[in-house]
């Protein structure tokens, strides 16, 4: 046996260490993107309703697109701790993705609504319907149709941005791959690794939304 | 009975219905004419309370419109609506457009008010294109389409607003054929228009609006025919003229 | 809350510090935002061209820069070149990373802009007597600077996000001497709350100034 503790290469140990990074990767993107998303209907919903709660409403979004992310993980990290919610940088990272994610995609759900031309808002509630049944058939279908294709845009970004969440200790696949190049100094493979991943998921995505956008519009 | 009572309307700084007093009997066709800015299309969407009034009153069959106690919705249901464009649901194909309504709204079971639609499209000559989206209808069937829909809810009163501005001109044939179908089983009808000639076939009364007040109204043989007032005078001159002056540049 | 004491008055002995940092914030922003412009404005007219050599470069340093984590790219160039025994120092690696950032991103921004100028305005300006480059400085580019202004602005108000990463390399950036600055005393909350008001005091100071430059270059 040989004790080597510096300069240790890659074993096939390691790659089990990358691929619960880019489980947990995946596992923070699906809850903050979950959490942002619902979030931001509702936020994007209220901001179109009146002048009032668009006002109220425009200092946290202004203020959560202002903000480095870092320091976004940061303070959900310090604040949550401190008020005794949670110990997890899961909870801690969904928290900040999820703020961040509900401000963003608000601004793209209102933009979908406003987008709906009012007089299939008229026609619907001329026919008797009420605001819930006009916004549930007419336009949240329509308003859907513009904002999917941003909305993707916005997922793909948090993606990126969970690549952050290491600085809270939430070893997801950044950080794996940081923490193996500190170790092996195999810098260029774990790097390339690492940039192929983002790039795997984010490049098709992307690309294929633009497709999407074209047959799901009216 | 559709009573409009003094209506005023402003819209900020502007005022755009200036006391305005209408009666709509039943089984009338009543045509507004009027020049851009008269308020004939703002006049309408208050009849059905899309527009909120700053004075006077609306009663339909005896409700008032704009009463904070009155239950819109209820009330819509007596009033079927037909607008200048973006009538049709472009996510919805024509049959669908039609059944969601009375499935939604009147809580019919999902086959019946799909055999509704149905009907309805046959009666205004659509039956075949129930399962097609209304972008591969041409303009005139997207309006056909509106008020079939609008039927389909079996309003007391049909609101027409200028339907047939926006259709190129061998489309409109078709829609106006419709309404005088509409018209020939009795319905009540508002119709907002430019176009004179229907006017005067097939309204019974016809009212000129100039600049938020009525300014003349009558049989349709009376107002077009014999205009009283001098704003309907030049009115009717410049909107027949229009055409000619057209037909004559092409010819030149 | 358990007990906690927010002890602010802890910020402000450290307060210089932070100013240094965000001092080195603004500069690094203001730097990354002229490189990545100058760098995009070719490849944007690149890949109008839609084939070509050119094109294949711009295309690939767009969808790079745009398909990867910023960090990605920061870790890139301060330890990929690194590990190639080239030492770069943590300012200049953030500046290089934010920049390539920027550059892919304006180069799609001002690629939607210049598809909205009609074809013939370049012709038209050369039948004046304008070279090509001539014809895309007087002509192209400010009418494409009117119309992708907000979203040009933004992505420089992201450029400015993107440099907090140097904390993540020892740059003593607005994040990095806050991180410094509340590692003595753990007041990690207070002292990142600051930061973050600071940040977005520097963020609308941006764009308060990019609508003044906007209202003084299209005064008509």
């Amino acid at each position: 046996m040989q004790f080597q503790f510096a300069q240790q290469g890659l074993t096939w140990h390691d790659t089990y260490f990358l691929a619960e990074g880019l489980l947990n990767t995946i596992q923070l993107a699906a809850s903050a993107t979950a959490v942002g998303t619902i979030g931001g209907v509702v936020l994007g919903w209220v901001r179109t309703v009146s002048v009032t709660a668009r006002v109220a409403t425009t200092p946290i979004v202004d203020i959560l697109r202002s903000v480095p992310m870092i320091i976004q993980l940061i303070l959900a990290n310090s604040f949550l701790s401190i008020m005794g919610f949670s110990t997890s940088p899961f909870i801690f990272g969904t928290v900040a993705l999820g703020a961040w994610m509900s401000a963003v995609t608000a601004e793209v759900v209102r933009a979908g609504l406003l987008s709906v031309p009012s007089h299939y808002r008229k026609s619907a509630r001329s026919l008797g319907m009420n605001r819930l049944q006009e916004l549930v058939h007419i336009s949240f279908p329509l308003a859907f149709r513009t904002a999917l294709a941003p909305w993707i845009n916005l997922v793909l970004s948090l993606i990126k941005d969970s690549a952050l969440a290491g600085v809270i200790g939430y070893v997801e696949y950044m950080r794996a791959t940081q923490t193996l190049i500190t170790r092996t100094h195999e810098t260029w493979i774990l790097l390339l690794g690492a940039g192929l991943l983002y790039f795997i998921i984010c490049y098709p995505v992307s690309k294929y939304s633009r497709r999407l956008e074209r047959k799901i519009a009216v | 009975m559709i009573e409009i009572r003094s209506v005023r309307k402003t819209f900020g700084p502007l005022e755009v219905l200036k006391g305005i007093s209408l009666d709509v009997n039943k089984g009338e066709l009543l045509c507004l004419l009027g020049a851009s800015g008269s308020g004939k299309s703002t006049l309408l969407q208050c009849i059905n309370g899309l527009e909120p009034i700053q004075g006077g009153e609306i009663v339909v069959d005896g409700v008032s419109v704009h009463d904070s106690k009155t239950n819109i919705n209820t009330l819509r249901r007596k009033l079927g609506i037909v607008f200048q464009q973006y009538n049709a649901f472009p996510h919805l194909t024509a049959l669908e457009n039609v059944a969601l309504a009375p499935r939604v709204v009147a809580k019919r079971g999902r086959a019946e008010a799909r055999a509704l639609a149905q009907k309805h499209l046959d009666h205004v000559g659509l039956g075949s294109k129930a399962g097609s989206l209304p972008s591969r209808m041409s303009g005139g069937q997207q309006q056909r389409l509106a008020i079939a829909r609008a039927l389909a809810m079996e309003p007391s009163y049909m609101l027409f607003d200028e339907v047939t501005s926006a259709l190129d001109p061998e489309l409109v044939g078709e829609v106006l054929e419709t309404m005088r179908l509409l018209k020939g089983e009795g319905m009540t009808m508002v119709v907002v228009t430019h176009d004179i000639g229907f006017a005067r076939e097939s309204a019974d009364r016809v009212a000129f609006l100039h600049q938020g007040e009525v300014c003349e109204i009558g049989t349709a043989a009376d107002l077009i025919d014999n205009p009283q007032k001098s704003q309907t005078q030049k009115f009717l001159r410049r909107e027949r003229q229009v055409p000619l002056a057209a037909v004559e540049r092409t010819v030149a | 809350m358990n007990g906690y004491h927010f002890y602010w008055s802890m910020v402000w002995p450290s307060l210089p510090l932070m100013l240094a940092g965000a001092w080195v914030t603004i500069q690094l922003t203001f730097l990354a935002f002229i490189i990545g412009t100058l760098i995009a404005l070719p490849m944007a007219v690149a890949r109008q061209e839609g084939e070509g050599w050119a094109y294949r470069f711009a295309t690939a340093w767009v969808e790079l820069a745009r398909n990867t984590p910023a960090v990605f790219q920061l870790f890139v160039f301060y330890f990929g070149f690194g590990a190639l025994h080239i030492n770069i120092p943590s300012y200049t690696a953030v500046l290089i990373s934010v920049s390539f950032n920027n550059a892919g991103y304006m180069t799609e921004i001002f690629r939607g802009g210049l598809s909205a100028i009609p074809r013939q305005q370049l012709s038209a300006a050369r039948s004046l007597g304008m070279n090509s480059l001539q014809g895309f400085l007087h002509v192209i580019f400010p009418q494409m600077f009117k119309v992708i202004f907000l979203a040009y602005i933004t992505q420089g108000i992201w450029g400015m996000l993107n440099t907090s990463l140097g904390m993540l390399v020892g740059l003593q950036d607005l994040t990095g001497a806050t991180q410094y600055a509340q590692s003595v005393s753990f007041r990690t909350f207070e002292f990142f709350i600051v930061a973050a008001g600071m940040y977005y005091l520097i963020a609308k100071g941006l764009q308060f100034s990019a609508l003044v430059a906007f209202r003084l270059m299209y005064r008509s």
